[in-house]
């Protein structure tokens, strides 16, 4: 699916593994369904960010609802900034405007943010944007928040959390780099799991300090005052 | 129009078609010595300019009503709008008249009489009189449509008059000096020669003062000798320079300065069309042929708008805007299709203008010779399609600003802004999401400065597993005010690994408020 993902075992260490056979990918881009656990969980933004590929402008549509509960997308943090944001007043026009996306094959990939169960998003909605994705080779993503996982089109249907980070090198207190707890709960094609993923292979993290790191910082026996 | 006012009165007031004839209402002003009389329906007969006592003591039952002088402004701004149907040079003339420059536009019209005809046709089936002069200059036309009919300059019936076989207006710019040629201004002359010197357009004061003297009527003043009159007023009071601008010794430029019209294409139906989807019709026919224009000019809209000429004197328009100057009829097409819809067509459009009112130069279209990037106009595409029905602040692109504010650190601007992001100040990890407002938090944290060990957000608690922080980011001086309140951020991460940015404002002590707040910032992917 996307080259920055490594698979995480059991305890926070990293197992070695090929990376582009990490979680399972469509062949053609197609459309993702992504239910976050909670609406204050912002796993999924950082689990799907890590599927983008780079190169091509992103479309990201917000309802509105959706921005107020789970805030808007902010570029620093994304890390890219070639991206189109539209703010929609409700679902129709969030799915409106995903659709008009998907038309456009310039696109890297079109995202949508959806705020509960709303009568627009419908089989026949989802089925549309599948279609859509598919003959324009745009992958679509339908982050579906506070969302329950009804009758859908989506081709993948995935739950995300976030997971304990991994162990932060520098400071054993502080947060590390992100990991995610994502399952996939339907796929065509797929058989059905769950994987604890990261972003980034920690060990390349900080190369300069991992020597002096590792013999004298040991998680849990440094105390910071 | 002389009679603009009581008739949009009447019209408001959903009176009978007769009502003209039966009511006895007059439109009154407040001046100087009290009410005056503005306008007057025909049964009351009573002449504008007449004190309202006096038409009181004649008639005791005559009712009054305040004149609304803005509307009637209002409702004479749209009539000029919706007048460019016929030339695109209309200016409102003082309180009840347009002025139009109908300058080789006539034969479109099927000749000069046809276009008056028109005209009053037209005016007159919005239950508006007017009277329709088409001279060979301005001062000419104005005269005649309000003394040429009645001497008196009374009210009357719709009527046109012309003045058959004139060279057109000159146009305003340089002052030729020969605009009409002897012959023809001999005519003119004569035609003008029983009109009263009030058609002189004068202020009042010269006006009464040539009556006093006994020329009651343009001929008599243009048989005076120039010297003696020249002697006789002042600059702006001159009556021979108005005379002379009425027979065209002088030129007299219109105030809206002729520009290059904006490309445009137009369409005139036999008869109104109140189906909905005749502007989408209307639209298919319209965009190739402004396509050609544009193509011919070698320009690219950036700025569309259709109107739809409606038969009551209304226009009803759809804008649509594009972010790279485009003219691709498809692509222009499908900007306006949707708004179409929302077009009204009331009692039916009789005419379709679809204009380019923003235009830039476009060179020659190649269609991919070799490999070129299509994407960036392909982009531009979408994102008029989505401002079009979403508008235009809803579809935006990040901008990074030089700041460490988090709020102004990146902000939004129009895609087609073309203002270049400053450079990004390199920060410590954001977060993905960032609320547009920090909502409140309480925390449990070690005073003063501590680090948060539980919060409470949304009446949901977490207990903090790791925290790292604080990084503390000092207001702007230089933007905000003085008790603005210092921020120490912290990333958090709750037993269930969700990861949040929160913020501290102020500390104890720091003399701009009382204790420290806790609030929630962001959430981190």
């Amino acid at each position: 699916m996307a080259a920055g993902l490594s698979l995480v075992a059991g305890g926070g260490v990293v197992a070695p593994f090929d990376p582009a056979k990490i979680l399972p990918a469509p062949e053609r881009p197609t459309l993702s369904e992504l239910f976050p656990s909670s609406a204050r969980d912002g796993g999924a933004t950082g689990f799907l960010l890590a599927h983008m590929a780079r190169g091509k402008p992103m479309l990201w549509v917000q309802e509105r609802m959706a921005m107020i509960e789970a805030g808007r997308i902010y570029p620093p943090g994304l890390g890219r900034s070639d991206l189109i944001h539209v703010d929609a007043r409700d679902a129709r026009a969030a799915l409106w405007a995903m659709e008009e996306g998907l038309r456009c094959s310039a696109l890297g990939a079109v995202i949508g943010e959806i705020w509960g169960d709303p009568k627009a998003l419908d089989f026949t909605a989802t089925r549309r944007l599948a279609v859509a994705a598919e003959r324009n080779g745009v992958a679509a993503f339908l982050i579906r928040l506070g969302g329950h996982a009804n009758l859908s089109g989506a081709r993948m249907r995935w739950r995300v959390a976030s997971a304990p980070s991994l162990g932060n090198a520098l400071d054993p207190k502080a947060p590390g780099v992100a990991a995610w707890d994502a399952e996939l709960f339907r796929a065509r094609g797929f058989a059905p799991g769950r994987w604890i993923v990261s972003d980034e292979d920690p060990a390349n993290c900080f190369p300069m300090v991992a020597a002096a790191v590792d013999r004298t910082l040991v998680e849990g026996e440094r105390r910071v005052g | 129009m002389p009679r603009l006012s009581i008739e949009r009165w009447l019209k408001a007031s959903g009176g009978s078609d007769d009502a003209d004839q039966t009511l006895r209402v007059a439109l009154v002003v407040e001046a100087a010595h009290g009410q005056i009389v503005h306008a007057a329906t025909r049964a009351a007969g009573v002449r504008r300019g007449t004190r309202l006592t006096d038409a009181r003591a004649v008639d005791p039952g005559l009712a009054a009503v305040a004149a609304d002088l803005a509307g009637d402004a209002a409702l004479l701004a749209r009539l000029a709008r919706w007048a460019s149907r016929w030339s695109p040079l209309v200016e409102v003339e003082g309180a009840d008249g347009l002025r139009m420059d109908v300058t080789g536009v006539a034969h479109l019209f099927g000749g000069e009489a046809e276009l008056m005809r028109d005209v009053e046709e037209r005016l007159a089936a919005m239950g508006l009189t007017c009277r329709v002069a088409l001279a060979a200059t301005a001062g000419a036309a104005w005269g005649l449509a309000r003394y040429g009919f009645s001497p008196q300059g009374g009210e009357g019936d719709s009527a046109r008059l012309s003045v058959k076989g004139l060279p057109p207006v000159r146009r305003g710019g340089a002052p030729s000096p020969n605009p009409l040629p002897p012959g023809e201004r001999e005519s003119l002359s004569a035609l003008l020669a029983p009109l009263p010197v009030a058609a002189l357009r004068l202020p009042p004061g010269p006006t009464r003062t040539l009556e006093l003297l006994g020329l009651k009527t343009i001929g008599q003043l243009a048989g005076v000798p120039r010297r003696s009159l020249a002697r006789r007023f002042r600059e702006a009071d001159n009556p021979l320079d108005a005379l002379d601008r009425m027979l065209g010794r002088k030129s007299e430029p219109l105030t809206g300065a002729p520009c290059e019209a904006p490309p445009r294409a137009t369409i005139r139906l036999a008869e109104p069309v109140a189906d909905p989807s005749a502007a989408r019709q209307a639209l298919d026919l319209l965009v190739p042929k402004l396509v050609a224009i544009l193509a011919a000019r070698r320009l690219g809209v950036r700025r569309l708008l259709l109107c739809g000429y409606r038969v009551d004197g209304e226009v009803a328009m759809a804008a649509a805007a594009t972010a790279l100057p485009s003219r691709e009829a498809k692509h222009l097409r499908r900007l306006l299709v949707d708004r179409t819809d929302e077009l009204d067509p009331g009692f039916g459009f009789d005419a379709f203008l679809l204009e380019a009112s923003w235009c830039e130069p476009l060179g020659a279209a190649q269609d991919s010779l070799i490999e070129e990037p299509r994407g960036e106009r392909e982009v531009a595409e979408l994102v008029d399609r989505l401002s079009v029905r979403l508008g235009a602040d809803k579809v935006r692109r990040p901008v990074a600003r030089g700041s460490h504010w988090p709020e102004r650190a990146s902000g939004w601007v129009g895609v087609a802004d073309s203002s270049s992001s400053s450079v990004a100040v390199a920060a410590p990890p954001r977060p993905q999401r960032l609320l547009d407002h920090p909502e409140a938090i309480g925390v449990i944290y070690a005073t003063p400065e501590g680090l948060p060990r539980r919060f409470t957000w949304r009446r949901g608690v977490h207990d903090i597993k790791r925290v790292e922080g604080p990084e503390r980011i000092a207001p702007e001086w230089w933007r905000e005010r003085a008790s603005a309140r210092l921020r120490d951020y912290y990333r958090v991460e709750d037993n269930q690994g969700r990861r949040f940015w929160i913020y501290r404002e102020g500390l104890i002590g720091d003399g701009r408020g009382g204790a420290p707040l806790w609030y929630l910032h962001g959430l981190f992917g």
